[in-house]
């Protein structure tokens, strides 16, 4: 279907990227395909959650490694109210400026340009090395399931993360609203299978099934534990801020953002809590805390062989629907950049069928493939957390700004977040905290990320801002903002 | 008074496609050669346990129990059990860490600043013609 539209802001013509001509001597208003604004709350919902809720499944598990099951429940807890914040600050950004790209185009409007680079790279990153974890577990998890069945011989698993890849990439090029309905269904079907674990394992009934008197351990790390575990405690939530790179194809963005938003993080908050419990009332810490599928390993030790092949089905789901959302993503917002020449501008096209940024998707495969196949998991996951870790950092200060450059009634705000600055401040100091406790254990990862940021930072200052139509990067009908 | 609006220059085929690449050497050579030669990842201490059984392990009757259901022998339950987070860490490269980080966002915002400062005066004018809408 053609939905053909005058494109009120920047739009692209059809498989072509940005012309170079002059912004004043641009062809005059003419008919533009942009994307197609066909999405509700529930795709929001499903975006939002379908990302993160993988997040249940594997990943958040290493947070008792590093500090012991009731330090991996205090930063599961922590960490829902640096998402809480992020959630409620995002909200109030997105409602107002929605734009694909999400935080990136937030960025260029409020901070100035190079933090809107960084901010693109931030997700782009964050979600490319979560697409890369998906990939893996779902390699590990169906090793893992053919060899519980005892059918003999060996697979590949790295054939299978390369499948997951090119194949999810494949129905993202083809369309949004197809992928996304897809997300729909197979997040309710994953949200399920935490559900009935939960359930089955008759948590009204201690002891029944559930072990925790002689499981639970106290905190091996001392009280440095609970610092350290709140690096892997991200992972619950991770992505939940993805709701807002589908800014331009909601169809009433100022509901549909916060509402999808919030709603998919009290999902995430009772699905974390519950998997939690689930988790550490079966299995010995020490194993729950380098686990690749805990989720699934739960399933089995409930002796339930349905339970066992209905998890592997919710592992399955989760983490197709989470690299499906991440493909998404990181695709739109390197879109954007390629449309602004933060990138080359041959990025920024939509394809001229499909309506979707093709050449931004399938630029991300190699990438995805070569850390999928020959990295650890633990290791994707921090480069993920780290990208999101520098977003939220930046985030808090930007809602600052947002308010100082436009006080409350200057501007239409679709949603207004209660208790400024406080969120904003909660957000900071959570954020520092996670930056110790990712020091904690993976301090040169941290500095390697922070190399890669300041390169790239370096890199656009030099060279590739000299591409970029100063005046085209501010695009919304806002007065001038305060103090300029 | 209205600024001229920068022109940027024309970027060439063979220039985005370097970029491009260049971009990509860039996430190689930071984030995943260190991956590769094993010079990042989890800091970690191992005990050893010889003949270990489940006492030695620390692991009551019911810990015993879920290791089994798992697959999981007191010999192959061993090295994982003995394999601990070393958070030992020196002062300095805290100090290091955290001077990377708070400078990395000071350059950021100040430059930042500095552009877009550009961007408003584009988009709205220098701010001394009060004819020109704010």
């Amino acid at each position: 279907m053609q939905n053909v539209q005058l494109a009120p802001g920047p739009g692209i013509l059809p498989g072509e990227a940005l012309p170079e001509a002059p912004a004043a001597a641009a062809a005059p208003p003419s008919k533009r395909i942009a994307l197609l604004r066909v999405l509700g709350p529930g795709h929001v919902w499903a975006l939002g959650v379908g990302i993160v809720l993988v997040g249940e499944f594997m990943g958040w598990n290493f947070a008792v490694g590093k500090g012991g099951p009731t330090a991996a429940l205090t930063a599961c807890w922590l960490a829902g109210i640096l998402y809480t914040c992020v959630a409620m600050i995002d909200s109030e950004i997105t409602s107002t400026v929605a734009a694909a790209g999400g935080q990136y185009a937030q960025a260029k409007h409020i901070i100035g340009p190079l933090a809107a680079f960084n901010v693109g790279l931030y997700l782009v990153m964050a979600y490319t090395m979560l697409e890369v974890s998906n990939a893996i577990v779902t390699g590990d998890l169906l090793e893992a399931f053919i060899t519980n069945l005892g059918i003999p011989g060996t697979i590949d698993k790295r054939a299978y993360m390369v499948l997951t890849i090119v194949a999810l990439a494949f129905l993202n090029y083809r369309g949004v609203l197809a992928s996304l309905t897809l997300n729909l269904l197979i997040t309710a079907a994953a949200f399920s299978a935490i559900v009935v674990l939960f359930l089955a394992s008759q948590p009204w009934a201690p002891g029944a099934v559930l072990q925790h008197d002689a499981l639970l351990v106290g905190l091996p790390y001392g009280s440095l534990g609970i610092l350290a575990a709140m690096h892997f405690g991200l992972w619950f939530y991770l992505g939940i801020e993805g709701t807002t790179q589908a800014a331009e194809e909601v169809r009433s963005p100022a509901r549909a953002l916060p509402l999808g938003t919030m709603t998919g993080m009290m999902t995430l908050l009772i699905a974390a809590t519950a998997t939690w419990y689930v988790c550490s009332g079966l299995m010995p810490w020490e194993y729950l805390g380098q686990a690749v599928t805990p989720l699934y390993d739960a399933g089995r030790l409930t002796g339930s062989r349905w339970l066992e092949v209905f998890l592997f089905l919710g592992t399955l789901f989760a983490t197709v629907a989470s690299a499906n959302g991440c493909i998404n993503d990181a695709s739109r917002a390197w879109f954007a950049m390629g449309r602004d020449r933060y990138m080359p501008a041959w990025f920024g096209a939509v394809h001229p069928t499909y309506r979707t940024p093709y050449r931004s998707i399938v630029f991300f495969v190699p990438i995805a493939i070569l850390f999928a196949v020959s990295t650890p998991l633990d290791q994707t996951i921090t480069l993920s957390i780290l990208s999101g870790l520098l977003g939220y950092t930046l985030m808090a200060l930007s809602i600052i700004l947002f308010r100082r450059k436009w006080p409350l009634g200057t501007i239409q705000r679709g949603y207004v977040h209660p208790l400024h600055p406080l969120p904003a401040l909660l957000l900071l100091t959570l954020c520092v905290v996670t930056y110790l406790a990712v020091f904690l254990g993976y301090g040169t990862q941290l500095i390697a990320m922070m190399a890669f940021y300041i390169g790239a930072s370096v890199w656009f200052v030099l060279h590739r801002y000299k591409y970029v139509r100063r005046g085209d990067q501010f695009t919304m009908h806002w007065p001038r903002p305060k103090g300029y | 008074m209205s600024r001229e609006p920068y022109e940027p220059p024309t970027q060439p085929v063979a220039g985005q496609i370097f970029d491009a690449l260049l971009m990509l050497v860039l996430v190689f050579i930071t984030l995943y050669l260190p991956l590769l030669f094993k010079l990042a990842g989890a800091g970690t201490t191992t005990t050893e346990y010889p003949n270990p059984t489940w006492e030695s392990l620390g692991q009551n009757a019911t810990m015993a129990a879920q290791w089994e259901k798992l697959g999981f022998g007191p010999e192959k339950a061993a090295t994982i059990i003995g394999t601990r987070f070393d958070y030992a860490f020196n002062w300095t490269a805290l100090a290091i860490t955290g001077v990377v980080i708070v400078g990395y966002f000071i350059f950021m915002f100040r430059y930042s600043d500095r552009q877009y400062r550009d961007v408003i005066a584009e988009r709205f004018g220098d701010g001394t013609d009060p004819s020109r809408k704010a």
